[in-house]
């Protein structure tokens, strides 16, 4: 066996030497490896939801020897650590952490920084209420605020261990073919003319997903007329930095996520004109402008303040927590140099996920506007669940990526992101205006969620599944 | 086997001989439990046996149950060693009898899942469908189907398996009991039996054979009889007359607008036995 193995080498290399001296030899080689290469699971696009998807299912005991291939498009990202903090952050729910706990990419991510958030303040700029969340106990948290390149760097560095993965970047797609029936694979032709098959296509390729596309599935969307803008923040003296804030003014919400004890992370959705313009500004005109939406005092209508007052009344009469013990957000005096970025913002949902031998996940299947902070749990929510189902699959017997299987997935995930989304539109419409009626109404809406413990409790439990 | 026969009633041999003059017998015995006026009937719904949506899609759907059922008492009775486990092929190193594996619906499901298994029916063209689909199985090679029936099969298969299945199978056999026996025959001991059939009452009449054959039309006409369908404490007794302990014993139910079947405690229509051979 061994004489065989070097003899084999020496031909390789022989064959090798020939090929070098022969392009028409070349040409040849090529032609005779277009044999499609198989693949049990093909992942398309290595972003956070696809990695950590590659990761989980690559760890999933019960789909121990499946094949896993994870494409992506752009090169394979490093990530070092250095003072700066990162202005792509995302606020991480405690079914994200369990799943990143879970791989093993928490520990990566910890041993970094990260930053907990225990409480959330969220007033109205017009009538001043304000609804808070705090977890009392330490231990739980509301969100983790995370820097998409740390976190994605802490995915890669556990998928790096993973055998049964294979991580191709710079890969182009060309064209995806699906199959019409099940026990058919879907075929998968790359740009330098590749092809490979697969049993199960898992398209985590974002927003603009060429797999979503090539489905042709109804994907609903529209534009919001908002841009967001982040940016890292520096503020004036060092605060105990647990509380996320967020003021709904009537252009849109401005966000501030703790990041350290002196940053914090900025997202803040206004008209894109005015986005355009104050990415445009000099950093010292950039902190007013953050400053003067954080703090400036609306006009507001008597009617509004007469009847949130009443009601504050009411519901201390009935020793329940009243809204006006509104806590102050910290004062900004910095930004971080070339961390003011803009993007635009947009509502989309596909109306099916998945199809013979192919799923939509995260971004792909939907896509949220920022100001609940749950488009990225969305689609870590979609991993869970995904992992869940295969695995039981391939620890019953089953077919990977059954189309049985496929729906089981692509309802329990509507049944959850849906009412989410359809909330969190909700929500965007109903602070957009400064409409006298609408403004009481929800004003007193949420005083009273504030004041009633188990319905407050029912949206951070929604929000935390 | 003769000594058995000489005992059965001879309303059985006008049940059995008859038919079997214009039958084609596969092969059979007068002995068999098995009854030829089913074996035709199962040869009939050949097409579509495949089809997740065709003629027996409840068999289909029903898998979701059954395997987990199969792979969580093998794992209660100890038999899966604990690093198989959470893997994909739990089953890795045991040997699995089913009997009245038709198409093969549960044998692939379970050869998947790493054992050995044999698959036996008396229903020779449901057999052949079994094997040809089985040609492109990921685990063909663990798999073998035989023509034969149980008693037969148990003559010189004695105590070989870790584990016999007969699902969806009692409700279509003669004599029970004998069936029932020959099983545990080929069962090593502390090896599992698993059985899951129809329970005996009006209801479980009314809702398989009026609304799931001839209204629903979920499986074919004439697939199911009332007087062969057994209440568990009778399948339970048969059980402890053959040195078995039984373990577990749970109700199903179909949901026919989802096509999904879902426990209940409840064992009044369907219901799935767990017995272990002492």
């Amino acid at each position: 066996m061994t004489t065989y193995g070097i003899f084999s080498l020496q031909n390789c290399l022989k064959l090798r030497h020939c090929a070098k001296s022969n392009s028409n030899f070349l040409r040849y080689c090529s032609n005779a490896s277009t044999s499609p290469k198989h693949y049990d699971i093909v992942i398309s696009g290595g972003g956070m939801i696809g990695s950590t998807l590659a990761c989980t299912l690559g760890k999933n005991s019960k789909l121990g020897t499946q094949r896993i291939l994870l494409l992506e498009s752009g090169k394979p990202t490093q990530w070092t650590v250095t003072d700066k903090f990162s202005n792509r952050v995302s606020a991480l729910n405690q079914n994200t952490y369990n799943l990143l706990n879970n791989i093993g990419a928490w520990k990566h991510i910890s041993s970094v920084r990260s930053a907990p958030v225990h409480n959330m303040q969220i007033w109205d700029a017009i009538s001043d209420t304000v609804i808070t969340f705090n977890q009392e106990t330490s231990s739980q948290v509301v969100a983790h605020i995370v820097e998409n390149g740390l976190l994605l760097d802490a995915v890669a560095k556990e998928l790096s261990q993973v055998s049964n993965v294979e991580v191709r970047n710079e890969v182009k797609i060309k064209k995806y073919t699906f199959p019409q029936g099940n026990s058919q694979m879907v075929t998968i032709e790359l740009a330098n003319g590749e092809i490979l098959t697969s049993n199960l296509l898992l398209g985590c390729d974002g927003f603009n997903s060429q797999v979503r596309q090539s489905m042709g599935v109804t994907f609903v969307s529209w534009k919001y007329d908002q841009k967001a803008t982040v940016a890292t923040l520096k503020f004036s003296e060092p605060v105990k930095n647990v509380t996320a804030w967020q003021r709904f003014l009537p252009t849109g919400p401005i966000a501030l996520l703790p990041l350290s004890e002196c940053y914090g992370s900025l997202v803040w959705c206004t008209a894109p004109d005015v986005a355009d313009y104050n990415s445009k500004l000099s950093e010292e005109q950039f902190v007013n402008e953050v400053n003067e939406a954080l703090w400036k005092v609306y006009p507001s209508n008597s009617i509004i303040q007469e009847s949130t007052k009443t009601l504050n009344k009411f519901l201390e009469w009935f020793h329940l927590p009243s809204s006006n013990r509104q806590q102050l957000p910290p004062k900004i005096v910095e930004v971080e140099e070339g961390s003011i970025a803009s993007f635009p913002l947009g509502f989309g949902h596909a109306t099916h996920y998945v199809g013979h031998g192919v799923a939509l996940v995260g971004d792909a299947a939907h896509r949220v506007h920022p100001l609940a902070g749950q488009g990225v749990n969305l689609g870590f929510g979609d991993v869970s669940t995904l992992n869940e189902l295969l695995g039981e699959a391939a620890y019953s017997g089953r077919e990977i990526g059954h189309i049985n299987d496929l729906r089981e997935y692509e309802t329990r995930r509507q049944r959850h992101n849906v009412p989410t989304m359809i909330a969190i539109d909700g929500l965007h419409k109903l602070y957009s205006t400064d409409f006298l009626p609408v403004v009481l109404l929800r004003s007193l809406g949420l005083q009273f969620t504030n004041a009633i413990n188990p319905l407050k409790m029912a949206f951070i439990d929604h929000a935390g599944k | 086997m003769l000594q058995r026969t000489g005992r059965c009633s001879a309303s059985y041999y006008k049940n059995i001989i008859k038919p079997l003059v214009k039958l084609q017998t596969c092969g059979l015995q007068n002995d068999s439990t098995a009854d030829k006026t089913e074996v035709k009937h199962f040869n009939q719904i050949r097409t579509g046996w495949w089809d997740e949506m065709g003629a027996v899609k409840p068999l289909h759907s029903m898998n979701k149950l059954r395997v987990p059922l199969i792979r969580e008492g093998l794992i209660n009775t100890g038999l899966i060693q604990k690093n198989f486990i959470s893997t994909p092929k739990p089953l890795t190193n045991l040997k699995i009898l089913e009997v009245g594996c038709g198409g093969g619906i549960l044998t692939e499901a379970l050869a998947r899942l790493g054992c050995c298994i044999t698959g036996i029916d008396v229903a020779g063209e449901l057999l052949e469908i079994a094997k040809e689909h089985s040609a492109s199985h990921p685990s063909r090679e663990n798999i073998n189907y035989q023509l034969t029936t149980i008693e037969k099969f148990a003559e010189t298969n004695v105590e070989q398996f870790d584990a016999v299945v007969a699902s969806e199978v009692l409700e279509h056999v003669d004599h029970q009991e004998q069936f029932v026996e020959a099983c545990v025959r080929c069962l090593k001991p502390g090896g599992s039996i698993f059985l899951t059939t129809i329970n005996q009452n009006l209801l479980s009449w009314f809702l398989v054979v009026p609304v799931a054959e001839s209204i629903l039309r979920l499986v074919p006409k004439g697939t199911h009889h009332y007087d062969k369908f057994i209440s568990p404490h009778r399948t339970q007794k048969f059980l402890e007359h053959n040195n078995c302990r039984t373990r577990l014993v749970h109700g199903f139910f179909y949901n026919v607008l989802t096509n999904t079947w879902f426990w209940t405690s409840n064992t009044v229509v369907h219901y799935a036995m767990h017995a272990v051979k002492l």
